[in-house]
């Protein structure tokens, strides 16, 4: 295989000898992949293009932005009208930010439905709640580098979370502001750890790919393989150009964003400069984080919801043990499906309320919500994981289409001429 | 107790003592990274602020600037001033008398920021004729004490005095 790969040329041979890159790319080529991977499968390259993309658009705005409290609101506003270009790279970021989350977030749920958390891919799966958290962390720091009022708000509750701590709050988010207040020292801090972060979590996507290439893909049917086998087939060209044409569609939908509705994800109160004096009427974060948002304000209790809404983000760290399914995927699980399914529809209702007024119906929702999150991970998952009957697996991908037919049903949903 | 239990006590010694020389050097390395952060000379020398009250009106609130921060004082009205001083301190989640929240009953100075989160309350709103939070719906009473929302605390009261009749300096 690829470890004994040995280049044609006398000058590849050399190099190779010296800096195994070549067989590097050989390994990513030949790497055997599950032949049955689905669109689901193709977010893993496009968030790799989000993050490139985010990269370089970042990397080049920052060469028109001042981290100035006075001068970086004008300094957005230079970038939208006088810098040539400008306003498609900051709309090609800004709206990055959004498309990067709702890749993730499909990536997220692709791996909680295929049990692709499960062992032996457990550290994959840290590594990768890791890069959500350092890409919430960058995110929320990128938007209050306008210094709008949203910037402004936004900053100035997220760090005074920090102030639930007992004791040493207080301290720490005088820390984090430099000052009393969110003020200019914090805007020069959070613009250097923006430019900071984005490269972090490019080092954590090496590792990410690095575990993923020792047990290999995951798998619809979520069950072991034998690498290389009739089972799998060569990433180059088979999943390359299947990424490559997701990745197209997905650029497409991006495009619509840029071109045709740039600030519908945003908030009109973000187009007016930072006001120390005066809070907007509602402050909502950007969606992306809307569900932790109303996870935090259905706690009636500072330190509380707090508590929460961190345990939210971090329950999901110890999920490959709280599902102790003998079966990893949920095409075999019939009833943990529907649980499945009830918790995307959870989560969505939590950031629906997330975007409403804290009060009545919608507060009412964002309880029972908030319940039901805490419940699938703390008592649906586990219990179901060990009383509930799974359907039978079939032992290989090839199995129910070329013979054996331990489950005939999956045989006749294929083609007929297969 | 000084019995040698096991060959190589003194290179354990060593070990330890190289260890502990080694973490206290680090940390000490570490700590001007991490102070940078704490706010600087320039920020805390803006420590103190005087403000005009003679054109407010009984009623009447002015907002002023202090630390960044805003601050709220308020004339209030003996309506007002009835009403914060009539409550009974079971009904408050952080009891405090309203004679201690203030220097002189008629002007109320205290941090315009609400305890929960750190936006800026809304002035004559909210079920108690006091201030509201539109953030996450904290209310606050007339004399800015937290009566029902998420808040865990009263509104601050900053350091201030009456320098005369008109002015009032705070910090």
């Amino acid at each position: 295989m690829s470890e004994n790969y040995v280049p044609s040329s006398k000058f590849g041979k050399w190099f190779n000898d010296r800096l195994p890159l070549l067989t590097l790319s050989k390994h990513l080529t030949d790497y055997p992949t599950p032949k049955n991977l689905n669109y689901w499968w193709t977010f893993g390259g496009i968030l790799t293009f989000c993050l490139i993309s985010q990269i370089i658009t970042g990397i080049v705005l920052g060469m028109h932005y001042v981290a100035h409290a006075d001068m970086a609101f004008s300094s957005i506003e230079h970038i939208m009208r006088d810098v040539n270009y400008g306003w498609l790279i900051r709309y090609i970021h800004s709206n990055g930010a959004s498309m990067f989350f709702l890749a993730v977030y499909i990536h997220i749920f692709r791996s909680l439905f295929y049990g692709s958390y499960r062992s032996p891919r457990e550290i994959i799966w840290i590594l990768g709640m890791l890069i959500y958290l350092l890409m919430m962390a960058t995110a929320f720091m990128g938007y209050v580098l306008p210094w709008g009022q949203m910037s402004f708000w936004g900053a100035t509750v997220i760090t005074n979370l920090f102030s639930a701590i007992p004791f040493v709050g207080e301290s720490i988010v005088t820390w984090l502001w430099g000052g009393y207040s969110v003020d200019n020292p914090t805007l020069t801090r959070f613009f250097s750890l923006h430019y900071l972060f984005p490269f972090l979590i490019l080092g954590l996507v090496v590792l990410h790919i690095w575990a993923l290439h020792v047990p290999g893909n995951n798998n619809p049917i979520g069950i072991d393989i034998k690498k290389p086998s009739k089972d799998t087939v060569p990433f180059h060209p088979y999943i390359t150009i299947k990424d490559l044409f997701a990745l197209l569609i997905f650029m497409i939908i991006f495009s619509g964003f840029i071109f045709f509705a740039p600030n519908i994800l945003g908030h009109s109160d973000n187009y007016i400069e930072a006001n120390p004096l005066v809070t907007p009427k509602h402050i909502v974060p950007e969606w992306y984080l809307l569900p932790f948002y109303a996870i935090l304000r259905a706690v009636p209790d500072k330190l509380g919801g707090v508590v929460l809404m961190l345990g939210s983000i971090f329950i999901l760290m110890a999920l490959p043990w709280l599902d102790s399914s003998k079966v990893r995927s949920t095409v075999f699980r019939p009833l943990y499906k529907k649980f499945f399914w009830l918790l995307v529809i959870d989560v969505l209702a939590l950031g629906y309320v997330g975007a409403m007024p804290a009060e009545g119906l919608y507060l009412l929702i964002a309880r029972v919500g908030t319940i039901y999150y805490f419940a699938h991970f703390l008592i649906v998952l586990p219990v179901l994981s060990r009383i509930e009957k799974t359907e039978p697996v079939p032992l290989s991908i090839s199995e129910p289409v070329l013979g054996g037919m331990l489950k005939p049903e999956m045989a006749r949903s294929d083609r007929k001429d297969v | 107790m000084n019995k040698p239990e096991k060959k190589g006590n003194r290179r354990d010694f060593i070990f330890t003592a190289s260890y502990t020389v080694g973490a206290i050097g680090i940390g000490a390395t570490i700590w001007p990274l991490i102070d940078q952060m704490n706010p600087d000379s320039s920020v805390k020398a803006l420590a103190s602020t005087e403000v005009d009250i003679s054109q407010i009106e009984p009623g009447k609130s002015v907002t002023v600037l202090w630390r960044g921060k805003p601050v709220f004082i308020k004339r209030r009205t003996q309506e007002e001033i009835a009403e914060a001083q009539s409550v009974s301190l079971d009904d408050l989640p952080h009891p405090e008398k309203d004679q201690d929240r203030v220097k002189n009953p008629e002007w109320l100075v205290m941090l315009g920021i609400c305890t929960h989160l750190g936006c800026v309350p809304l002035s004559d709103k909210g079920e108690y004729n006091g201030w509201f939070c539109p953030c996450h719906g904290s209310h606050y009473d007339t004399s800015g004490r937290i009566r029902k929302g998420p808040a865990p605390t009263n509104m601050e009261i900053p350091k201030y005095a009456f320098i005369n009749d008109n002015t009032i300096k705070i910090g």
